[in-house]
């Protein structure tokens, strides 16, 4: 609606000046680390939890809690874009690179499905979660990642809205074509960029 | 663009459209119900949301989601009910500014999870404002499937809180966690196992829609109950000021 204006509307929430610039349109500041899941918060243990990639790999691989916590860990200071409006800025994770996590398995397609205990999916191209821009990870903010938030680990893609950082990741499944996940299924977009507002099928 | 669309969302505009005020209720002293007249309205399935765009003068934006609380059956229209949220930006707008007449820019309706398409039998379980989604699919069923078997467990702090009082009838078991008003001989106190045996754990599904807090609360008992995870669809209110 170019030149509409909400009658009587004014500005009430400040950013913070020097992070004002970090947030994507139509994104507000969100102080908190608000929670939002579709079903029930799923219970997965460390003895029970792995991390897998499989599909068209030239080798699968397999992490178990302990094989896990022996891989090269990085900090990652991020901003957080959750498609519901609220974003985190400055906050950091701790976890393993994707691009670790796919050398040995050698991928030979562009897609990968994330999954997740619980049933959860979400699509990416490999290009998303390659060189440097995506983790599993197991800490935030220094403490381990509570379970609300999807501990033990979750998949963390900040460049894109957050519900492509699949919570309670159980693995990643290389694909020959791209399809939706959940949400992308549910009318979220299949790609999901926070700067482009990529929020809904038709944006 | 996934391939698999549901007809909703293939009908719906997804653009952003004037709608116009054509009537504001008071429902309690911090929520109220909006009606808008959509000139690109497209039916619904209940459950779904709109998101609502404000802009000052200046430019500046603020976008919110907030769901649908009318039945599709209501053409050309939409209800939304909002909580006011004293340090938002866009609910106190609506609170203390808009008025009937007013124009405000939407687009919708979204997302099709958190949305009933007819399944029986229903457990609804809702907490605070975390009951105007299910109050679409209470209403929708009404109009639609009176026999169809549902049920909304809507827990409140006190009577102040009740939102909808007027249409909270034998479908609807309200409980008063704070402070239950005078005479009151219902259920009182969070929502526990025994306001849940509604539940019909061999073909049910359960809508639950609240806080974090009580959306982790009210899914645990029904699991604890045995009602199996893929039949507990949950939404959660995060800040939506």
């Amino acid at each position: 609606m170019n030149g509409f204006v909400s009658r009587g509307f004014r500005r009430h929430r400040q950013t913070p000046e020097d992070l004002a610039e970090r947030l994507p349109p139509g994104q507000y500041y969100e102080p908190g680390f608000p929670v939002l899941t579709a079903g029930p918060t799923p219970k997965v243990a460390t003895e029970e939890w792995s991390f897998r990639i499989d599909g068209m790999v030239g080798k699968e691989r397999e992490w178990t809690w302990g094989e896990f916590g022996a891989l090269p860990f990085e900090e990652v200071p991020c901003d957080i874009h959750c498609v519901t409006k609220w974003s985190k800025l400055g906050t950091s994770f701790r976890g393993v690179s994707v691009d670790v996590l796919l050398e040995d398995a050698e991928p030979l397609e562009a897609y990968a499905m994330a999954f997740s205990y619980g049933g959860y999916t979400t699509n990416h191209a490999i290009e998303d979660l390659t060189d440097g821009k995506a983790w599993v990870v197991i800490e935030h903010e220094g403490e381990p990642l509570p379970r609300e938030h999807g501990g033990p680990a979750r998949l963390l893609v900040p460049h894109l809205y957050f519900w492509k950082s699949a919570k309670w990741v159980a693995g990643l499944r290389v694909m020959d074509h791209d399809e939706p996940g959940f949400w992308e299924m549910n009318g979220y977009h299949n790609h999901g960029d926070p700067w482009k507002e990529q929020r809904y099928w038709t944006d | 663009m996934p391939a698999q669309m549901s007809p909703v969302e293939q009908r719906a505009p997804g653009r952003w459209q004037l709608g116009t005020v054509t009537s504001i209720k008071e429902e309690t002293p911090r929520v109220k119900s909006f009606r808008f007249e959509l000139p690109m309205w497209m039916p619904h399935l209940p459950g779904q949301h709109y998101d609502v765009r404000l802009t000052a003068p200046d430019g500046y934006h603020a976008e919110r989601s907030y769901s649908i609380a009318s039945s599709p059956l209501d053409r050309g229209e939409i209800e939304l009910t909002i909580d006011r949220l004293e340090d938002g930006e866009v609910s106190p707008y609506f609170h203390d500014v808009v008025v009937e007449g007013d124009e405000v820019e939407l687009r919708g309706p979204f997302t099709s999870y958190f949305v009933w398409r007819g399944e029986r039998p229903v457990l609804l379980v809702g907490g605070g404002s975390g009951v105007v989604p299910l109050m679409a699919i209470l209403r929708h069923r009404r109009r639609t499937m009176p026999e169809l078997p549902m049920r909304l467990v809507y827990s409140v702090r006190n009577a102040d809180d009740v939102i909808y009082k007027d249409e909270l009838g034998d479908d609807a078991v309200l409980t008063f966690t704070r402070e239950a008003p005078e005479g009151w001989s219902g259920h009182t106190g969070r929502i526990n196992g025994e306001l849940l045996e509604q539940a019909d754990l061999d073909s049910g599904s359960a809508f639950v829609c609240g806080s974090n807090g009580f959306v982790e609360t009210a899914s645990s008992l029904l699991l604890d109950a045995g009602f199996p995870a893929e039949r507990i669809r949950t939404e959660r209110f995060g800040p939506t000021g």
